[in-house]
């Protein structure tokens, strides 16, 4: 960051310091009003209703935090708050550990085809994520299933992954598989950022490559992994497209309540309750906030005691 | 990870990294990941170049019998008079001027974050960062509600307005402005007598080239992608995005009370190849630009 801002001194100078504020703010201003309509509006709107009820007597009337209330001690949203934790506490370390594992490999120098690899493995995460979930889940399916295919030719019964106890995981995959080459790409950019010089010095006092890797790569990596974490946090708690599609193949498994977001879509466009879903929908933004936000702190705590 | 498989402690290697000694275990690990994300793709065109019954009788991790692509693209393309098109063209719309005006918004702003001081600047960069971190889709049902206030409902600017706006392209162009145009150009620019937008236009544009390349392309991704928001404004088919466009098709197959259910697999199959393509070759041709423009991103904070 620049400097902080000098008081405009009360000479002559005083002109050009205001041109230059001008300038600033006309050039911030056309983003400015995108944020404000897309992202202030919806949100102050969301918050505002979700302060109202509609009543079967008297039309919509205030209602303070009942909505808030109901929010909490609504078992089906708890159940889909759960079910997205689940899924942020496992599948969000495996995508990590595999794209650091990629970005290491792939910036190690001992590989062969490197460039092929960091393309390749990156690719799917310009599919759109409908696709991904029609290929995966058309590949679990019964129709003409993939996972059926391999079990019949192999001669054994392969678990139904769209199944009760399997889909989750199944989703797990879905978004690993569209995540990974992106979280790995964000990792080794970070990782080409660390002067030559560095490795240089550390070959020289006899250090290996675990060692480089542990003293070296590891802290050079931190600020692009807490960056990588807290976007994969994010995604988890919004965790949609993938569940609202394969709805269509497995009805019975994923409920309209199977994800808090799902949970929030299905209670304003098929519940009729547009002010209990803006509640569901500020409660569950308030948690990603919160839990982004902890994670934040706590690694920034760590550094310190380090 | 996979590092201890690269790791030969006591080894002495030179210090540039293209002439290390390779490692045969490390490149087949990293080869089973290439597997892992090829995979799904090629079963998609393997099965996408099938007829009908080949689909269901031949195993899906290869060609069937004939090669039925082209013959599969056509009948994609005329079903429903041609709808595919329609969707193809509304999501190209949608994605260009979407993403094209976001990431002109995100640079201008991000410039004048970097390179100019006006009282408010970090409440208001804080109110962007702190704006990522908002689920977009939490958004989206009160966007629905609004818009359908103002009438936009069920227009393609119930689309495109949402995605003018991108808080991550202002946090990265600002990070990118800040490095890519130094303080003294701009200074001896002025002195010149140049006007501040002229400045911005002739100048800085240039040098800031290589941001916008990223930030377009990432927004590209987030726009063709799309498919939250879409669903929740449109009703009308004719205005459907590719998305949501290729789920009704699944919506219908699986249905089950029409018999025509098994033949519009192979119409979403194709729809799906067809679909992904543009942006593969995109991110293909413009590597050089995101690589780099990713870089400034992950590293500063």
């Amino acid at each position: 960051m620049t400097a902080p801002a000098v008081p405009a001194p009360r000479s002559g100078l005083a002109r050009p310091f205001l041109r230059l504020r001008v300038a600033g703010y006309a050039f911030f201003l056309p983003f400015l009003v995108a944020f404000l309509v897309t992202v202030v509006a919806p949100l102050a709107y969301a918050i505002y209703l979700s302060f109202f009820q509609d009543r079967m007597i008297g039309g919509t009337v205030f209602s303070g935090l009942a909505n808030y209330a109901r929010a909490i001690g609504d078992a089906l949203f708890g159940a889909g708050l759960l079910r997205v934790a689940l899924f942020l506490v496992v599948q969000v370390p495996i995508m990590l550990l595999i794209a650091l594992g990629c970005a290491l490999a792939i910036d190690s120098g001992r590989l062969r085809w490197p460039s092929l690899f960091r393309i390749t493995i990156f690719m799917p995460y310009a599919v759109p994520a409908v696709v991904a979930a029609l290929m995966w889940g058309y590949m679990y399916g019964d129709e003409f299933g993939l996972v059926g295919q391999i079990g019949d030719a192999l001669g054994v019964a392969l678990p139904d992954l769209l199944s009760r106890s399997w889909m989750l995981a199944s989703i797990g995959n879905m978004v690993t598989w569209e995540f990974v080459g992106y979280n790995m790409i964000i990792l080794y950019a970070a990782l080409r950022a660390v002067p030559e010089e560095l490795y240089e010095a550390a070959e020289m006092d006899g250090a290996g490559a675990i060692r480089i890797a542990w003293s070296i790569k590891l802290p050079a990596l931190r600020p692009a992994l807490l960056v990588a974490t807290v976007f994969s946090i994010i995604g988890s708690f919004q965790l949609f497209n993938e569940p609202n599609i394969l709805q269509t193949l497995a009805p019975a498994v994923i409920t309209t309540s199977y994800t808090p977001n799902m949970y929030a879509y299905n209670l304003a466009f098929n519940g009729q309750q547009i002010n209990y879903s803006a509640a569901v929908a500020v409660v569950l933004g308030l948690v990603t906030v919160v839990v982004a936000y902890a994670v934040q702190l706590l690694t920034a705590r760590r550094e310190k005691t380090l | 990870m996979t590092a201890v498989a690269a790791g030969r402690p006591g080894a002495h290697r030179s210090a540039k990294a293209r002439r290390r000694r390779r490692s045969p275990a490390l490149t087949v690990i990293m080869l089973v990941m290439f597997v892992y994300a090829v995979l799904p793709l090629f079963w998609l065109l393997a099965n996408a170049s099938k007829s009908g019954g080949d689909l269901f009788s031949t195993f899906g991790l290869w060609f069937g019998g004939d090669f039925h692509l082209f013959a599969n693209i056509g009948d994609t393309l005329s079903y429903q008079d041609g709808i595919f098109l329609r969707w193809f063209g509304n999501t190209v719309l949608y994605s260009v001027v979407g993403a094209g005006g976001a990431a002109l918004l995100a640079t201008i702003g991000g410039y004048a974050l970097a390179k100019y001081d006006f009282p408010g600047r970090r409440l208001l960069f804080a109110m962007v960062l702190g704006a990522i971190s908002i689920p977009g889709t939490a958004l989206a049902v009160p966007t629905y509600l609004l818009f359908s206030r103002v009438g936009i409902v069920d227009t393609p600017w119930a689309v495109l307005i949402p995605s003018l706006c991108s808080p991550f392209g202002l946090y990265l162009m600002r990070v990118y402005a800040a490095d890519a145009v130094p303080d003294s150009i701009l200074e001896s620019a002025r002195i010149d007598g140049a006007g501040e937008f002229r400045i911005f236009r002739t100048i800085a544009l240039r040098l800031l080239a290589p941001g916008f390349v990223t930030v377009l392309l990432f927004a590209l991704v987030a726009t063709w992608n799309n498919y939250f928001l879409p669903l929740i404004v449109l009703n009308t088919p004719d205005w459907f995005p590719l998305t949501v466009g290729l789920n009704q098709w699944n919506a219908q197959a699986n249905s089950g009370t029409s018999g025509a259910g098994d033949a519009t697999y192979q119409l979403i199959l194709t729809g799906s190849l067809l679909s992904i393509v543009p942006l593969i070759i995109a991110f293909l041709v413009l590597q050089r630009f995101w690589q780099s423009g990713l870089a400034t991103g992950s590293v500063k904070q």
